[in-house]
């Protein structure tokens, strides 16, 4: 590597980490709690748990399901109504004002087999959800996500710079050799050369999807633009249903067109997941991979016929995958450690970046001169 | 090319496996998630085993 291209490389590195390591930092601290927000919602007691009845208890109807949610808020109208993958007796209804909105939600917990109201889990209150918007958005809505997403892509970029540096810094080591004896500043960046090495992959692959999903609300509105507004047909342009017909009568349809899947959520009309005229009714597959990757079945809201069952394009694909990339939640309970372990080796990684930075001056500051003179040559 | 190798060895394997994790644990469950696990396991475990044991060393 030439001196000039060292020092490129070493600007490029310097600046893309020194920008976006505080909000990194954030998102690594915050994003720790989030690896566990369910064991964390049972710990807390937020977590809703269904009594036990014989497992084959018959189930109500999602009519029926809708009308006991709304019997709590008459007000307020249905958004989503979803299951967990891993428990069908709890329906969570989510509503709000109007299908459009994004905050006054409010979400009702229905028992599957007796039709009763289990619990109001809040979605926008307590400590979880604070962190989650830290996370997200750091409160600042959908700027807030281009913004961080934009620091991913920082990120991204000292990595990559980062790799370049790793040859002449290294050249001379022994792979994992950790120089403690001589001084703090060698011993950071001999740690920094490691933790960061060795954390290459997933954290390239966490930040990628993370910037992905800073992406997803364009995604999904692009994917309505696109292939569900082609469905509309002759409806199109029309105002949204205010009465759509019967939620059970679409996902009884919705089933009968997918029998192997289960279902994920059904969106109501007019919200993003929806058309104006249809239930977005979103089934799941039952292996690890189509479990994630969820197919819409578009169902007619006031006849409860299918319109179309679409595998999503492409650009669809990505998202729904780089969930669970950047969650770590499809590994059981050992991945969600791994995860874990994997984001706090990356913020010894982003802590001793910004060492090496703040120690700048001083007799070390000539060892890594001839280091990197060497490494030139 | 030994020069190439004993720089870029070790951290070509574990970025590989690290690669290999993530996916397979993605395919399915029971197999592919050992997968995941080891994929993964083994950049944890390098990079705690190294940065630790360079410190009981210096403290000797």
């Amino acid at each position: 590597m030439t001196p000039r291209s060292l020092r490129a490389w070493s600007w490029l590195h310097k600046w893309s980490s020194l920008v976006s390591t505080l909000f990194l930092l954030v998102l690594c601290l915050t994003g720790l709690p989030l690896i566990f927000h369910h064991q964390i919602g049972q710990w807390l007691g937020t977590e809703v748990v269904s009594p036990p009845v014989r497992a084959d208890a018959p189930r109500v109807t999602l009519d029926q399901v809708m009308a006991a949610a709304k019997a709590r808020f008459p007000s307020k109208v249905g958004l989503y109504v979803s299951q967990e993958p891993d428990d069908d007796t709890i329906w969570y209804v989510t509503m709000g004002d109007s299908p459009t909105s994004s905050t006054g939600l409010k979400q009702v917990a229905v028992d599957a087999r007796t039709g009763r109201p289990l619990a109001e889990p809040k979605i926008d209150a307590g400590v979880m959800a604070v962190i989650h918007t830290l996370h997200v958005d750091l409160f600042a809505g959908g700027k807030g996500k281009l913004f961080l997403g934009f620091m991913g892509l920082l990120m991204l970029l000292a990595i990559v710079s980062g790799v370049v540096l790793y040859a002449p810094f290294m050249r001379k080591r022994r792979f994992g050799e950790v120089r403690r004896d001589r001084s703090p500043r060698l011993k950071w960046l001999d740690l920094h050369n490691l933790l960061g090495i060795v954390t290459l992959t997933w954290a390239l692959v966490v930040g990628a999807t993370g910037v992905i999903n800073t992406w997803a609300d364009l995604v999904i509105e692009h994917w309505r633009d696109d292939q569900v507004a082609e469905l509309l047909g002759r409806h199109r342009g029309l105002p949204p249903l205010t009465h759509p017909g019967s939620l059970e009568k679409a996902f009884a349809n919705a089933r009968a067109r997918e029998p192997a899947m289960k279902i994920a959520f059904i969106a109501f009309p007019g919200t993003a997941w929806g058309s104006e005229r249809h239930y977005g009714v979103f089934m799941r597959g039952r292996t690890a991979l189509t479990e994630r990757l969820v197919q819409p079945v578009l169902v007619d809201a006031l006849t409860g016929e299918v319109t179309a069952s679409r595998r999503p394009p492409w650009y669809m694909q990505v998202l729904l995958l780089s969930q669970p990339l950047h969650f770590g939640d499809y590994g059981g309970v050992p991945l969600q450690w791994l995860w874990a372990a994997l984001d706090v080796l990356t913020i010894v990684v982003l802590v001793s970046g910004l060492q090496l930075w703040l120690g700048k001056r001083g007799p070390v500051r000539k060892v890594l001169a001839s280091d990197l003179r060497s490494a030139a040559r | 090319m030994k020069g190439f190798w004993s720089l870029w060895g070790w951290p070509l394997a574990i970025a590989v496996l690290s690669g290999v994790g993530l996916v397979g644990g993605l395919v399915g469950d029971g197999g592919w998630d050992w997968l995941a696990w080891v994929g993964l396991g083994v950049p944890c475990a390098a990079g705690l085993w190294f940065g630790w044991r360079g410190r009981r060393d210096a403290a000797r």
